[in-house]
């Protein structure tokens, strides 16, 4: 019933040491220090146990697990459309492309067509679901070099515009629960879409202050520019994906890569990135922005009428036949898959997720190694994890 | 104890009259700081509260403190689980004197959707005394401020003396509560037999 007093874990690094410029050599204490799971910066209940010396990482091990909600387990005693709304939970940033992927690996699973209009709602629904992670994450990042507040308050105002969107929707402001296997769960409110219409022309002027208060901003740029440095082969052979990766230079995008949905009929650039560090995958995330805007923009326009869910879609008695599938689409924080196996129960008898945010942030030592404790928030800052999805 | 009448009377005529409790109780309401602390998706939320649209800073709660030692006010955002359960009675112990709990949304009460999970506390007031409970999966930020006016309304009523006053001028009233540790198969203990008191039901 008492504390715990934890002996000493061994030490599994090793002392380096160091010489001054005059060649002698010096001892240091090296510091462990435990950031999280409650902390300002670790954007959740995540800890970091960091072994400083001086204000140098020499070595950084994340902590994951405290946010584990058994999501796979719970999805495998559920039946599909019961882990649906769990879906709305791992990354509760973006719930409605969690839906996506989900109801596209079951749609796989199932043989299931999706409607036109449905395909059109869902890349309206998570072209804006970007929009808005991407400037609250720019906010956060922010927020952790220490501009409190005012950037973070501007992203809000915008996301919360497009949450107004989402709950008019599908009546949740943040777990939506909207997608379903062979289509989307209602259709669009009356004048749903001029009201899209409306925000996606006036996000511009709100991104281009955005972008003249920071782009420049000496701060800004002295704590990201060659900060949290990844080099494209670790990015690659680590599986990073989503704008980790564009920011490394790699040319991967599965809306371009795989084509789901009807991401072939819009024309979007992918920008990419040079040197792979922090302000680099800032810029992408603006950049992208920008694409989704543009995505948006033709959508909008193109919307065609008809249903939203495959008549022969049945919600009741869902029983996909013996097979697997995996379903993958680009999520804002990178590639988010569901991988399923069905033994012809009315349960999957294997749920698993491919989390970007969990895979992305495993080479976080490698990027903070050799920096100062102050960047190395900076660093896990730029990789935009949430947490709902690291632990699931 | 002034009539009320006679009070009104005289703020009138421009006499304001108080009592020291009512002072004390009125500056102790408008300032509940909390410990910026989040757990999982509610955390979002009453973040959302904190920025402009909600602007929590209206009810004089907009300072987050990251630090236990400077906070009044625990939100409980989102899901405990069996790792977390034991750091956050800790940060609960850690802040002084007059503290409280608000114990936000679904999973934070019960477990809520992750009830059946094998890694979830199955509500946070098995550990610790939750003042204001709001339902919600999560709960929208007008339902924390409400939670936030509920929470001012029951400061302001509280006695300041007598056997009815608050845990934080009782001597004998526990101010830290047990942190339970890792057991072979759950935390240990699961819960606090002197808060959590479930009604026995008989069918």
């Amino acid at each position: 019933m008492s504390i715990a007093t934890a002996s000493p874990a061994p030490r599994n690094y090793e002392v380096i040491p160091k010489t001054s410029p005059d060649g002698l050599e010096l001892e240091g204490e090296l510091l462990e220090v435990a950031m999280g799971p409650q902390h300002p910066s670790t954007h959740g209940v995540f800890r970091m146990d960091v072994v400083l010396d001086g204000e140098t990482v020499v070595k950084l091990k994340p902590v994951f697990g405290y946010l584990h909600r058994n999501h796979e387990k719970i999805a495998e005693n559920t039946s599909y459309l019961g882990s649906m709304p769990y879906t709305d939970r791992l990354d509760y940033f973006c719930s409605l492309t969690n839906n996506w992927a989900y109801a596209l690996a079951v749609e796989r699973l199932a043989g299931l067509q999706v409607p036109e209009r449905a395909q059109f709602i869902r890349v309206i629904t998570a072209e804006l679901t970007r929009l808005q992670n991407h400037t609250s994450v720019c906010g956060f990042l922010l927020q952790d070099m220490g501009a409190l507040g005012t950037p973070l308050m501007y992203a809000f105002r915008e996301r919360e515009k497009i949450l107004d969107l989402f709950e008019a929707l599908t009546g949740a402001r943040m777990m939506c629960n909207y997608m379903r296997f062979g289509g989307c769960r209602c259709d669009l409110p009356p004048g749903w879409l001029d009201r899209v219409q409306k925000i996606v022309d006036d996000f511009p002027r709100f991104l281009d202050s955005y972008e003249a208060m920071l782009n420049t901003n000496e701060i800004l740029l002295a704590r990201t520019q060659g900060v949290g440095r990844l080099s494209r082969a670790l990015a690659i052979s680590a599986g990073i994906t989503g704008p980790m990766l564009r920011a490394c230079g790699v040319d991967y995008d599965i809306r371009k890569v795989d084509r789901y949905g009807i991401y072939d009929r819009f024309e979007f650039r992918i920008p990419l990135g040079e040197q792979g560090d922090v302000y680099d995958r800032y810029m992408i995330r603006l950049l992208e922005i920008r694409e989704s805007l543009k995505i948006l923009q033709q959508a909008l326009k193109a919307v065609p009428g008809g249903p939203v869910i495959d008549p022969k879609a049945k919600l009741r008695g869902f029983r996909p036949k013996a097979g697997e599938a995996y379903g993958r689409i680009e999520g804002p924080k990178g590639e988010l898959g569901f991988y399923l196996i069905s033994d012809g129960s009315p349960n999957p008898y294997r749920y698993r997720v491919r989390p970007p945010s969990l895979i992305n942030l495993t080479i976080l030592e490698d990027m903070c190694l050799g920096q100062s404790v102050a960047d190395a928030v900076v660093t896990l800052g730029s990789v935009d994890i949430v947490l709902g999805e690291v632990d699931r | 104890m002034i009539e009320e009448g006679l009070k009104n009377e005289l703020a009138k005529q421009g006499v304001v009259v108080t009592t020291i409790q009512e002072l004390y109780n009125w500056g102790r309401s408008n300032s509940v700081w909390p410990l910026s602390f989040g757990l999982a998706c509610c955390a979002i939320e009453m973040m959302a509260a904190s920025m402009a649209k909600w602007d929590i800073a209206r009810f004089g709660s907009e300072v987050f403190r990251p630090s236990p030692r400077q906070a009044d006010l625990m939100i409980v955002a989102g899901t405990v689980t069996k790792k977390m359960a034991p750091q956050v009675v800790r940060l609960y112990n850690q802040m002084p004197e007059p503290k409280y709990i608000i114990a936000m949304g679904a999973c934070a009460i019960s477990g809520g959707p992750f009830k059946q999970g094998y890694n979830v506390l199955k509500g946070i007031d098995r550990l610790l005394p939750v003042d204001i409970h709001i339902p919600g999966c999560p709960p929208r930020p007008e339902a924390l401020l409400h939670a936030l006016i509920t929470l001012q309304k029951k400061i302001e009523s509280q006695v300041l003396t007598g056997p009815n006053r608050p845990r934080h001028l009782d001597a004998a009233a526990p101010s830290e509560f047990p942190v339970p540790e890792f057991g072979e198969h759950d935390i240990v203990p699961a819960m606090n037999p002197q808060l959590w008191k479930p009604r026995l039901v008989v069918r």
